[in-house]
This record gives C-alpha cells, structure tokens and sequence, in this order.
C-alpha cells in the first residue's frame, strides 16, 4: 500500500506540528507514508472564491503529485472534499478519477481503510469536539442533527476509546465554526461572530481541549480562543491520538 | 452595498444577534424533533424531490393541463410574463368589480412582485391580514423571512408598532393583548373586503384547484367574506396528482415551524355561487431559471424556510441583509438569476457548510448551487477586483512548487519580524478583527521532513506528457 502524505498549504506553513503527528500517527499504526515534496494546496480558497478556472493549474499539479500513490491522506477533510468533488472540473482522465477515489482525510484513512476504531491510551481532559462541516456534511464521517438525534461519528468513536478522557455534549452538536475559507474575511463579520458562539458553547460545557480533524476550522477557532485569552487549548486530533499511542 | 456590509449593521446590536440566532435556533430544533419522529424522513423528501423534478420537466403540459381543469371548473385564469403584468391583471381584476378594498393573505409573490405599492399607488386599500404581515405593513418593512415575515421584531417592537397603528396602551408588550389588538383591527378590514387575494402553496394539474396552508386561518376568511378571490402563483407551484400533495403537507409545516401540519389546508376549486375566482399564474424570471441547468432545482422550493432557520449566516445576519424578497441560502441561489450584478454578493454570504441543503425537504442542492453561482459570478466579472487578481496571483504561486515554498518562508518570516499592531492591523487584515493569526513556526513541514532521514523510496511521480 503506497500511501502519500498531502499536507495542505496552510498546515505546511503554520501547523508543522499537525504534519508531523499525522506522518507519525501514521507510522504508529503501520503505514509509512510519503510527503512527495513537490505538493502545494487542492485549490479550494481560489475555487470557493468564483475563480475556479484560475485554479485548474493547481488541481492538474495536484493530481500529477500523488496519482501514483494508492492513498493519500491529509489531516483536513476539507481538503479531501474538494478533491472528491470539485475535481469534476478536470477531464476525466484514468489519473484524475484515481486521485480523487484515493484522497481520504486522516480520520476517515484512520476508520475505513485501517478499519480501527479503538486505540490503547489515555487523555484524562474534557474534550470538545469540532465536527468540520465538509468532513461531515461532505464526507459523512458523522452522524447529521438535521437528519439524527443520535451523536456518533468516526472520530467521536476513536476519542471515546481513549482512556479517562471526557466529551463534552454541546448545545449545538454540529454547527459551522464559520470560518469557510475566503469567507473568514470577506463576511468577517459574521465568520467571527459564528467562531465567538461555537467557542461560547464550548466554554460553557466545560472543554478543556478543542479538537477536531479540520485545522482549517480549528486555525479560525484558535484565533478567537487567543484573542479572547479562554482556558482552552486547541489540538488537531492527529496530535492528541498521536500522543497517547505508543 | 453588499450582504457584509449589511450583515455587519445587524450584528451592532450583539444582543439583538444574540436573540434572532436563538429563536431560529428554537424553530430548528422543532423541525428536528418533528423529524425524527416520522422514520419514513428521508424516503419523503426524496419522493417530493422526484415529484418535483418530474413536474419541471414536464412544466408546460403540466401547466396547460391545470388551466384547462380549472377553466372547467368555472375560474377565470390569466398569464403573467413578468411582475408588472402581474400587477396590471390584478388592479383590471378590482376596478372591474368597482371594488376599492382588498384584503390579502401571505404571498411571497405579490411581495416580489411588489403588489402593495403598486395597488395603493393607484387608489385601493390594501390590508396584509396576516398577523407578521401586518406588522410589517404598519411598519413600511419587506418580510425578513418567507414564513416569519416579522421574526426581526420583539414583542416590544410590535407593542411601539401597535400603540402609534392600533392606539394600544403604550409600552403595552403582552402578546395575547397585541394579538387581540390585532384581531380585533382586521375582524372589521375582513367584514369590509371587496377582493381577497392569497398566495398558492401547491395547484394540482389534475383537479385545477389551489391549496393554501395557513396557521391562521386569515385566507378562508378573507375569502369566503369577498365576492371575489384572485390566488396568485408562481409557475413552479404545480403538482401533478391530488394524491401527491400529501408527501407535500408532511414535510411542508414539519420543515417550516416544526408542527405535523398547519392548521388550515385551505383548497380552493371553484368560486362559489354567484362568486368569482381567478387564477393568476406568473413567471417572472422562472423560465429563465428553468432554462440554467445547474439551478433548474432551486424551482423545486416549496418555501418552507427552512434553509434560513437552519443557515448560521441567516440567523447572525437577518433576513434584510440579503435585500431580497426571498432571503437566506435559497434566495442567494435565486437572487442572481434575477439581477446578477445587485445580488453578486449573496452566494458569498454562506461558509458552504451544506446544512441547507440536509434541512430542504425537497432535495435542493443549495450548497452546491452557492458554489457554482459563485463560479458564473467569476467568469462575469462581478466579484470584486482586488479578490479576482489576489486569486489569479495565488493561483500561479500555488502551481509552482518552489514559488509556494519561497513564498511561504517569506511570509512567516514577515510575520515573526513584524510588530504584532502591524501584522494585525485590522484595516487591511480583516481576520484580525476578532482573530489571532497563526503564530508562525520557524520552519515549515516540508522544512522539517527534508531533514529527517528517508524511508523506503518513494515511487516517481510521472511528469506531464
């Protein structure tokens, strides 16, 4: 199983360490993946802009980057979504329908192609648990309020697992975080005040960890975490099952 | 001015954001519980979507077959190309009758038309009998939702509202008082009226008849009082059968407010005797949607509101900031088939979470639909320039390998260098509004990985033919 690491950009150049615990979460539970070196981004903030024919180059680079790779696994889902279902824009070619069947975010690579759904270790905090829109909505790696009562869902499964360790129930289980790429600036408004109530519902329950398997979400949170200096610490997920597995 | 622009005047008043979230929040999690109970969900809102897909492509026989079953059954039917053919139809319909006073229940299309104005500019009394309507009407507001028209105000606005219409006592803010107020003012306008006009909710081809749904009761009254109903109607309104209205009133009011069904399901066949009833059917830019089809499905909507109580832009902005008849996610998809340069804003107005198009019990792929807007509104050059070029640019930085990586160096260093009130000026850096930036690493991912030692060696990725 060849497996390629896809780090998206602006992980590459402001989370390192979200890279790092993924290649090493990875490694940890058999599978040594590559970062073919030549990657840049999926295209997504240009798409989402209107501009999705300015980002055909990149989606041509990407898909030249890693379709000789059986998998490639990123700690975003958004990314994922975006190559699974925007790169309709390309022709259709053997290498393009490959890339994007093989795109999978980590947690997803982590439940349905490692089949693991417990890992041994433990994270004694009150978690709480971000669900990215795109991984859920898009991906269906959770369980939906508009169509479910029930909250179940491929990471929540993997955090439960985890000894000593307490998720928080919030009001909204599943709302956007707001942060939708070029919207964070150009609705800053309402991006930040979305951010200010996902954050507040997290207070008020009692998180002492913000996670999730998005760090796009996770980058908007953490700013607002930050600037209102609350005592939450915002982790990837990679870095938290990265740290407790041996 | 754009939504951004507008949504940031509603979110001055943080309090009043606080509370217009919380109470479509409420309404959302109603249609959740009503959901959940019925198993069968999902197989209804996919059988309402087929109904529907089905009756788009076959719109015009459809149409043409509902015409000629309600000509049958005695009620006068009349076309309408665009709003002010609407219009004219319907003052010639009023002066015919010599009748000056109309009383009117909900319709999202007479406000798109813009009845109201028109009608009162050319001498008739025309009364919302609505409750939210008339408030609004009071008020000289468009609706702020398609099912709450005044779902902007609190009880104590309706109260000041009510004190300088209906002389109730001042600062007076119970809502069984208000209402009573109210019921009592439009008691003697419905007594009074000459002409009832009502939206459609659904006309089915087969009988030529109309169906209403109200809470409130407002249109049987309206109607069954005047010598003369006029319902008005979108093309889109049409089902094929009797029997599939039923898909339809399930998920209609249980989508909406989260109640089994509205209280009144009102069908209008025939006038009765001595009476008379016309038919208004328009298109008003619909055919032109009919014919994009990557947004053919927006005509699917059934206007239950939905998309707006769940959207968490809609409830943290407010239904005037999209300044459309029809706001929220269904109205930014609808908005720019009608004027692509006034409403290039709105398919912007969504973080594309996608919880619009799960809510929708008719299957629209609102989401999706935002996006592709999104790329016309690129191509035509109606997103701002400063976006479309810093685009262009980041896409050639971003299919280039070293470039990204230069570029990337670059701008961290820039960012540990920088003073913090530089960096997080907030005239040129919006995020820094209410955000942190990322503190930058010294070194990135890739600058990590190239030092560590190699595994196995990696497959050569092929070069472009």
């Amino acid at each position: 199983m060849k497996v390629a690491l896809f780090v998206p950009c602006y992980i590459d150049q402001f989370y390192p360490q979200v890279g790092i615990a993924t290649l090493q979460l990875l490694e940890k539970l058999g599978v040594t993946a590559h970062f073919p070196a030549q990657q840049t981004c999926c295209g997504q903030p240009l798409a989402n802009s209107g501009c999705e024919r300015d980002a055909l180059p990149i989606y041509q680079h990407f898909v030249q980057t890693f379709q000789d790779y059986d998998y490639v696994v990123a700690p975003s889902g958004s990314c994922v979504y975006h190559v699974r279902k925007h790169f309709d824009k390309l022709d259709q070619t053997a290498a393009v329908q490959h890339v994007r069947g093989a795109a999978y975010d980590l947690i997803d690579f982590i439940s349905t192609v490692l089949k693991v759904d417990t890992l041994p270790g433990a994270f004694p905090h009150k978690v709480g648990l971000h669900l990215s829109c795109h991984g859920q909505r898009g991906l269906h790696q959770a369980n939906e309020s508009e169509m479910t009562p029930v909250r179940d869902g491929q990471l929540r499964r993997l955090l439960a697992s985890l000894d000593g360790i307490e998720l928080t129930h919030l009001n909204r289980n599943d709302e956007c975080c707001g942060f939708g790429g070029t919207f964070c600036v150009s609705e800053a408004g309402i991006s930040a005040r979305m951010g200010q109530d996902r954050v507040a519902d997290h207070v008020l329950n009692g998180t002492q960890v913000l996670t999730g398997s998005d760090m796009s979400c996770l980058m908007h949170l953490e700013g607002i975490v930050r600037r209102a200096k609350m005592p939450i610490r915002v982790m990837h997920a990679a870095e938290i099952l990265n740290g407790v597995v041996a | 001015m754009n939504h951004a622009i507008r949504a940031d005047k509603f979110l001055l008043d943080a309090d009043r954001t606080t509370w217009h979230d919380e109470t479509l929040w409420f309404v959302r999690e109603k249609r959740d519980k009503a959901v959940y109970g019925v198993p069968e969900f999902q197989e209804l809102r996919e059988l309402a979507s087929q109904i529907k897909n089905h009756t788009l492509s076959r719109l015009d026989l459809y149409l043409q077959e509902f015409e000629a079953a309600a000509q049958a059954n005695g009620v006068h039917v009349h076309w309408a190309a665009d709003a002010a053919e609407h219009n004219a139809i319907i003052l010639d319909i009023i002066r015919q009758q010599g009748a000056t006073r109309v009383v009117k229940s909900k319709s999202m299309l007479t406000e798109e038309c813009h009845l109201n104005p028109y009608l009162i500019q050319h001498g008739i009394e025309v009364v919302d009998t609505d409750l939210g309507e008339r408030i609004i009407q009071f008020r000289d507001e468009a609706p702020s939702h398609i099912v709450l028209p005044a779902i902007h105000l609190k009880k104590e606005d309706v109260g000041d509202t009510f004190h300088t219409h209906l002389g109730t006592t001042k600062g007076e803010s119970d809502p069984q008082r208000l209402t009573e107020a109210a019921r009592q003012h439009l008691r003697a306008k419905f007594l009074a009226g000459q002409v009832a006009i009502s939206g459609v909710n659904f006309a089915i081809a087969e009988t030529g008849g109309v169906v209403v749904c109200t809470n409130e009761g407002n249109a049987d009254l309206g109607v069954n009082l005047a010598q003369v109903h006029i319902a008005a109607m979108g093309i889109e309104k049409i089902i094929p059968r009797l029997t599939d209205l039923g898909v339809f009133t399930r998920l209609l009011a249980r989508s909406a407010t989260g109640q089994p069904v509205t209280t009144y399901t009102s069908h209008f066949t025939k006038p009765a005797p001595g009476k008379e009833m016309h038919i208004v059917i328009v298109d008003n830019g619909r055919t032109q949607q009919l014919g994009r089809p990557d947004f053919r499905a927006s005509l699917k909507c059934i206007r239950c509101g939905a998309c707006m109580n769940t959207c968490p832009v809609y409830r943290r902005s407010g239904g005037h900031s999209y300044d459309f008849t029809v706001p929220g996610p269904i109205g930014a998809i609808l908005s720019p088939n009608i004027d692509m340069k006034k409403h290039a804003s709105l398919p912007f107005a969504s973080t594309l979470c996608g919880s619009c198009t799960d809510v929708c019990p008719v299957k629209i792929d609102i989401h999706t639909q935002l996006y592709k807007w999104r790329q016309v509104l690129g191509e035509a050059n109606e997103i701002p320039a400063s976006k479309k070029w810093g685009m262009k640019f980041m896409g050639r930085v971003l299919a280039s390998t070293r470039v990204y990586g230069l570029g990337g160096q670059f701008a961290r260093r820039a960012l540990r260098l920088l003073p913090h009130g530089l960096t997080h000026a907030t005239s040129f850096n919006a995020w820094a509004v209410a955000r942190e930036l990322p503190a930058p690493p010294k070194q990135s991912f890739r600058e990590w990985y190239a030092k560590q030692p190699q595994p196995a060696p990696q497959p050569q990725p092929k070069l472009p033919a």
